[in-house]
């Protein structure tokens, strides 16, 4: 069986955008679970919603891409922390499932009134004139809009991770995660942190719905099925550590390119096969620390 | 940390097996005479497909403790056996709904296996990813006439003798059907195995340290749960006369469990209650298009936030029964 380079190299960067998608969620996830104790369900919906904001920004501001990467994260942001602050802080102490179970409906809630006002299909989200085109590579062909949002969302998850593991504040933050009554006795404000969080989680994901809206079109349930995926990229990397969700998250996206090109019937289910192999192999994660 | 039950706290009156069953014997009756009172017969049927359904779900989620995102799988796997079975392999209806429930079985076996290696919060996405992974199959499989689901199933007669394309016959058999498996459910809830189940809810590391094997237990939970979910499938096929891609999307698997948590998490008739009350909605609210949905989405965060024993869960706090 001879291969097509072309062809390979197209799959192959195909999933590394999905694995970018999958990075920045499931890091914000797994930011989320680490303070609030919360599955945030309602991620694929906010996901959903920073594409909205951009398409707005864009054709009622008229502002352009640029506004958007930086406007969409700070008010889906925003949106989340009224949310955190006006309903998910009143879970503080009841089982997690709870918490799931309240994302479920915000996450129904959301996409159902998307979906009222712009049906199912899709708004198109032109490339920025700057990254239009592409570069011939000899084995493949680049387009510039793909490479940027790999290597733009590679810089984002490693600045997250750099801001969590390496900084003062982050510091705070997992300390918070251990013991957040310790932290308050020493005049940490901790649920200020805790709804800083989740903005942060959700900018996260807003974020990743910018990226995607020139390449996905913009519709209201592009983050529902995409957040299922993520939440089995979640179990198999587990949420213990942040550099663990990056790796695992771009290593899913590739394993899918790759599949689309060898075995396409397969895309769709391999990232949830290879979760079954996982927890049969080896139940705890690759990562190992989960619960 | 309180469980995801706090209907568990409500305390159980020695006197609440006998007045079981009278509540049992009332529900019943009323189901009896229902379709005789004006009630659509197809209303009450598709309620009870879902009584039954929601119940089995019940099961895990109530007693057990573990919540199931994926209960759709067991729903939409026995409909299309069965539909399956009897159109293409001309099955009478028993032995379709045999069918059906048996693979739901066999899915509850290998989905445990996988599902119960991780707890809480993991076996929430864990149930969600597989039945995702079931939907896409299902969607590319031929059998399953993808997008177009399984259509016209024949409704035959049961045992030869019932003919179940007569409206009033299909009902006592949906009837019956319903009735047995809530039974089950019932009897298991209250048996010793239910009270090992309940708890593992309350405290599994203590379970564990009794001595009891718990990851046993909650497999065998799922099993029949699954199957019981399965049964409510196969014998919706038969009112509905099709097999879907509906059925097994995680969209029904977000029903199931706004039907439970309105009705009432670990509560005995909850369930059912929580059926009559959604699958209502969704009739009276057809027309609306997508905000059913929002709809949905809003009991959701009701119940979440100001309403976590579901209705018969208030209904049996502030009367001081167990229902």
């Amino acid at each position: 069986m001879g291969i097509n380079t072309q062809a390979l190299m197209a799959q192959l960067l195909v999933g590394l955008i999905n694995g970018s998608f999958y990075a920045l969620l499931s890091l914000g996830l797994a930011v989320i679970f680490g303070m609030l104790n919360i599955i945030n369900f309602a991620h694929g919906a906010l996901y959903m919603m920073g594409a909205f904001v951009a398409y707005f920004l864009l054709s009622i501001f008229g502002l352009n891409y640029w506004f958007a990467l930086v406007l969409a994260p700070i008010i889906v942001g925003a949106f989340g922390m009224i949310l955190e602050r006006t309903m998910l802080q009143r879970l503080a102490g009841l089982d997690h499932l709870y918490g799931l179970l309240l994302t479920f409906g915000l996450a129904l809630i959301i996409q159902g009134v998307f979906q009222n006002f712009f049906g199912s299909s899709g708004l198109p989200y032109a490339i920025p004139t700057a990254l239009q085109g592409g570069t011939n590579l000899g084995f493949m062909f680049l387009p510039t809009y793909r490479a940027w949002v790999v290597v733009f969302s590679l810089t984002v998850c490693l600045l997250t991770w750099f801001l969590i593991e390496k900084t003062r504040l982050g510091a705070y933050l997992r300390a918070a995660t251990e013991n957040p009554t310790l932290v308050r006795a020493f005049g940490v404000n901790v649920p200020r942190m805790i709804t800083l969080t989740y903005g942060l989680g959700v900018g996260l994901a807003a974020l990743a719905g910018v990226l995607s809206a020139p390449i996905n079109q913009v519709r209201p349930l592009m983050g529902a099925d995409l957040i299922i995926v993520v939440f089995a990229v979640v179990v198999i990397g587990g949420m213990g550590s942040i550099m663990g969700s990056i790796v695992t998250g771009f290593m899913l996206g590739v394993l899918e390119g790759l599949t689309k090109y060898f075995y396409p019937e397969a895309s769709n289910t391999v990232v949830f096969v290879f979760m079954v192999l996982v927890l049969l192999l080896k139940p705890s994660g690759l990562t190992g620390r989960a619960a | 940390m309180t469980s995801i039950t706090e209907n568990a706290d409500i305390r159980q009156p020695a006197r609440s097996g006998s007045e079981h069953s009278i509540a049992i014997a009332a529900m019943a009756v009323i189901l009896i005479v229902l379709p005789w009172t004006g009630v659509y017969p197809y209303f009450i049927m598709q309620a009870l497909c879902f009584a039954l359904f929601a119940c089995a779900f019940n099961l895990l989620i109530g007693y057990g403790g573990l919540l199931s995102f994926g209960h759709a799988m067991f729903l939409g796997t026995a409909g299309y056996i069965t539909a399956h079975a009897i159109k293409e392999w001309g099955f009478p209806p028993e032995l379709g709904i045999l069918a059906g429930t048996l693979a739901a079985a066999a899915l509850g076996v290998l989905a445990g296996l996988v599902a119960i290696r991780r707890q809480g919060i993991y076996f929430a996405m864990i149930t969600l990813a597989l039945s995702q992974l079931l939907y896409f199959v299902y969607l590319q499989a031929k059998f399953t006439h993808g997008e177009d689901g399984i259509q016209s199933v024949p409704q035959g007669k049961l045992f030869g003798l019932f003919n179940l394309s007569q409206p009033l016959t299909l009902y006592y058999v949906v009837l019956a059907f319903f009735l047995f498996g809530f039974l089950i459910i019932y009897r298991a809830i209250n048996s010793p195995f239910g009270e090992v189940l309940k708890s593992i809810r309350e405290n599994e590391p203590r379970a564990i340290s009794l001595g009891y094997r718990t990851d046993q237990y909650k497999l065998l939970a799922f099993i029949l749960s699954g199957t019981l979910a399965g049964l409510a499938g196969a014998v919706k096929v038969l009112v509905a006369q099709n097999a879907s891609l509906t059925d097994v999307h995680w969209t029904m698997s977000g029903e199931v469990v706004l039907i439970v948590l309105l009705g009432g998490l670990g509560t005995i008739f909850g369930p059912v209650v929580g059926a009559f009350i959604i699958i209502a909605m969704q009739q009276y609210l057809a027309g609306f298009g997508q905000w059913v949905l929002v709809i949905q989405g809003v009991i959701f965060v009701v119940c979440v936030l100001a309403f976590r024993r579901g209705i018969v869960g208030e209904i049996a706090y502030y009367t001081g029964r167990s229902l």
